[in-house]
């Protein structure tokens, strides 16, 4: 899993049927210092808000146990948002 | 998953089994301001509708093969949606 904050929001009609059911948030993903490394494009299930900092699954057969799927293409779920997070015994700075 | 613009498409007559009908684009991954990020990849277009200059999203690895209706084909990334709208909020 990784840390990473809620940045953006994706609105799509045409696309797969399972996507359909799930909002897309738009995910960067935090390096060690906390700096964005990367973005990933998230399905929620924990009603993440924007700017909040968030958990991110990105494993396919982790995504489809917790969605209750035997097959699908997805990959990237948001699942959990982030109270604390502490790096070398720091308190990070969380949203 | 990751936002991409839809550059063209491939046509291959010969292919592995169970990529009968399977329609291939090339895209371009971007990155979340929709600047392009890297080389451009071959995607199968799971969505079927996906054309020339849209912004779509894509997923990677063994999950783009579970869009297509055969699930165990050697497909890598596939298209999966088609982006209306991109709205970026606060930045970190």
């Amino acid at each position: 899993m990784k840390v990473g904050n809620v940045v953006g929001t994706v609105v799509s009609t045409i696309n797969i049927p399972l996507l359909e059911e799930h909002r897309l948030l738009l995910c960067d993903v935090q390096d060690v210092a906390g700096e964005p490394d990367g973005y990933t494009i998230c399905i929620d299930v924990v009603d993440a808000g924007m700017g909040e900092t968030v958990l991110i699954l990105d494993e396919g057969n982790s995504a489809r146990q917790i969605l209750g799927l035997e097959t699908g293409a997805i990959r990237a779920v948001i699942v959990g948002v982030v109270d604390e997070l502490y790096i070398d015994g720091e308190l990070r700075e969380v949203i | 998953m990751q936002l991409a613009r839809v550059l063209g498409s491939v046509v291959a007559t010969e292919k592995a089994e169970g990529l009968e009908g399977v329609r291939f684009l090339v895209i371009q991954p971007l990155d979340k301001r929709q600047e392009p990020v890297g080389g451009t990849v071959v995607a199968a277009d799971a969505v079927q509708m996906a054309g020339s200059g849209e912004l779509v999203y894509f997923v990677s690895s063994r999950e783009a093969a579970e869009a297509l209706p055969v699930r165990f084909v050697p497909v890598d990334h596939a298209v999966v949606g088609i982006v209306d709208e991109v709205t970026l909020g606060v930045e970190t």
